[in-house]
């Protein structure tokens, strides 16, 4: 079986993003970036799935500007044995991308998509719900257990009131949550041969797909700042600050 | 036109999310129905038929809904599109597994986590962790939206308006249930209480996490939340974990005890009314959107708190 990773490149989880004064967006000259620590752990789950027996290949996939190899190189480092680039320099929505991730599918025939749950740049948390419906396929979303068995996946999911295991019939897509696994750091040897591994570049249009966006973004602005309050010297302090000034206790 | 919002609940009873939902449905504008998809789902479609505003309510009863997998829900509600153009639903797990399917099978883009209606089609929405808020302006014809719903307050009840009986879809086998650990705690639910105590890495095991947080969440009548560090270490379960990848909570107060105010942490918290930090670090970014700081060592002052409650 083969399995595709779909893996964005977005500003790293560190960084204090800082919103244009003029609202046009947010400025990511000069920032770092890195593959969604959700797809870190996708590719995790796909290499382990791979490493015991249950896969074959692992195919890796990203849609976004030229620099998006580097992320994809991270991912073939850590083990992925091929990439496809999807080169774009525009913002392409979840709609879009499950569409192109379509056309992927329709061409490589894996039994699995493992995406991230969500991007941490637009916290979206749509594309592989999206791409399972495009494809006609069940989606074991927000695991934190994946068990492959004879046609199908057991995938235990993080929900709201606990833990819910769902099985769905192969081929499934799966979208990982933050216990699924820890991801590995790719060693320096293996970065070097990443360097190596095949990398096929296409574009949307390759896949016949419309990115033209269907939100118009109007502003993008600060939050409203909370500023720091009080510290209290006391728990005593702390507890009547509560109930007489702040009025919740 | 008309906006169908798909209730939250567990059959016996409808979750506190879809009346705040229904809030931001109804500033939407336009007649409302809440779906109600479950068998034994009378008592929530009963609950949904009192919630003020609503014109009616949908029910299947159908076993296909038993445990709300997406499939054959998002299946239901697609059969149900071509009488609405305003989709939506709270930003539940429910909500977010589902409503993202109904998008693409329509066709149209989903608008996430709407935290303000400016217009029917414009609306306000948190990127980066809630570090920037972007507007957005839909363009489709069938709106399909998920509501954070700690960013709006609940609709009161009103009088009871009917309840239609909805066809079920034929069901594709793609995905079964096999079983569920709930959570069951007699303590309130995170998404509405009025108070919460969390903890973070710095509890260090389950036993201490137990052991100091637990007793002033009873004296408080709180919910109990977590940083992802202290569910990663196993400390607390995974439902507990408040920030932009777990819950979104905006409680009147909200007690951070040993966590350092990670920015995914405080996307899920920073709403609240008044924030409390404990923590032994005086430079711990979570005191600089805390409203009341004590500079301590957690396993002394909680069983202080606790005394003095
Ligand atoms: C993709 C992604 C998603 C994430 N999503 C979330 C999320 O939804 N929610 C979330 O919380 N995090 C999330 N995180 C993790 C986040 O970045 C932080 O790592 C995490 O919030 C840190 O948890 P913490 O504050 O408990 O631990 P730490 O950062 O280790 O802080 C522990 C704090 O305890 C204090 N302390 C230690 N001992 C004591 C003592 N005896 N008494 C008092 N204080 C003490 C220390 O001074 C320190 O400030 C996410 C990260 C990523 C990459
Ligand atoms: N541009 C992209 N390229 C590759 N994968 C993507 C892209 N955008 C989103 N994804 C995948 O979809 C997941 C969810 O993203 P989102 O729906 O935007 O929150 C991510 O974790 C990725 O696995």
């Amino acid at each position: 079986m083969k399995i595709l990773v779909p893996v964005k490149r977005v500003v790293d989880f560190n960084v204090k993003i800082r919103v244009k004064p003029d609202g046009s967006g947010v400025d990511l000259q000069n920032v770092k970036m890195s593959m969604n620590p959700f797809d870190e752990i996708a590719v995790e789950e796909a290499l382990r799935l791979k490493e015991a027996g249950k896969a074959e290949e692992v195919v890796v996939v990203s849609i976004g500007p030229a620099k998006a190899e580097e992320t994809l190189r991270t991912a073939l480092a850590m083990g992925a044995d091929r990439a496809i680039l999807v080169e774009t320099d525009d913002a392409v929505e979840p709609l879009a991308i499950a569409k192109i991730l379509k056309g992927i599918v329709e061409a490589e025939s894996p039994g699995l998509v493992i995406l991230g749950k969500q991007a941490i740049d637009d916290d979206s948390n749509q594309t592989g719900q999206m791409l399972a419906a495009l494809l006609g396929w069940g989606q074991g979303t927000f695991a934190s257990k994946v068990e492959l068995a004879d046609g199908q996946v057991a995938v235990t999911r993080e929900i709201d009131g606990g833990l819910q295991t769902v099985s769905v019939r192969l081929p499934a897509v799966i979208t990982t949550d933050l216990r699924l696994n820890e991801p590995r750091y790719a060693s320096l040897p293996n970065i070097m041969k990443a360097k190596k591994k095949p990398l096929e570049k296409t574009t949307p249009a390759d896949f016949g797909v419309a990115i033209a966006a269907r939100l118009r973004i109007l502003k993008t602005e600060e939050p409203v700042r909370r500023i720091a309050g009080v510290k209290v010297g006391s728990v005593a302090e702390l507890v009547d600050k509560l109930k007489t000034e702040a009025g919740v206790l | 036109m008309a906006i169908l919002l798909l209730a939250d609940h567990d059959h016996a009873g409808l979750s506190g999310q879809t009346a705040k939902t229904l809030t931001a449905a109804l500033q939407i504008g336009g007649d409302v129905h809440i779906l109600v998809a479950g068998p034994n789902a009378r008592p929530a479609a009963e609950a949904a038929a009192r919630l003020a505003g609503v014109a009616k309510v949908l029910l299947t009863d159908s076993g296909t809904f038993e445990h709300v997998l997406a499939e054959p829900l998002a299946d239901l509600i697609v059969s149900l599109a071509p009488g609405y153009d305003t989709i939506l639903a709270a930003a539940t797990s429910t909500g977010k597994n589902v409503m993202p399917r109904v998008a693409a099978l329509l066709d149209v883009a989903q608008v996430s986590d709407i935290i303000e209606v400016l217009a029917p089609d414009i609306f306000k929405r948190p990127i980066y962790a809630g570090n920037a808020i972007q507007t957005v302006q839909t363009t489709d014809a069938i709106r399909v939206i998920t509501v954070r719903t700690a960013a709006f307050a609940a609709t009161a009840g009103g009088a009871a308006v009917p309840i239609e009986p909805v066809a079920a879809v034929a069901e594709r086998g793609l995905a079964s249930f096999v079983d569920e650990t709930a959570s069951i705690s007699d303590r309130p639910e995170l998404a509405s209480a009025r108070v919460i105590i969390s903890g973070g890495r710095a509890l260090g095991s389950l036993e201490k996490f137990n052991e100091v947080i637990l007793p002033v969440a009873d004296k408080l009548g709180a919910a109990v939340g977590a940083s992802r560090a202290a569910v990663d270490a196993g400390y607390a379960p995974n439902d507990w974990q408040v920030g932009q990848t777990g819950k979104i909570v905006a409680p009147q107060l909200y007690i951070a005890v040993g966590i350092s105010g990670a920015i995914q942490h405080l996307a899920g918290m920073k709403d609240s009314k008044v924030i409390v930090a404990i923590n032994k670090d005086v430079d711990a970014p979570i005191f600089q959107i805390a409203d009341y700081g004590l500079v301590a060592d957690l396993f002394e002052a909680l069983p202080e708190l606790e005394k003095a409650l």
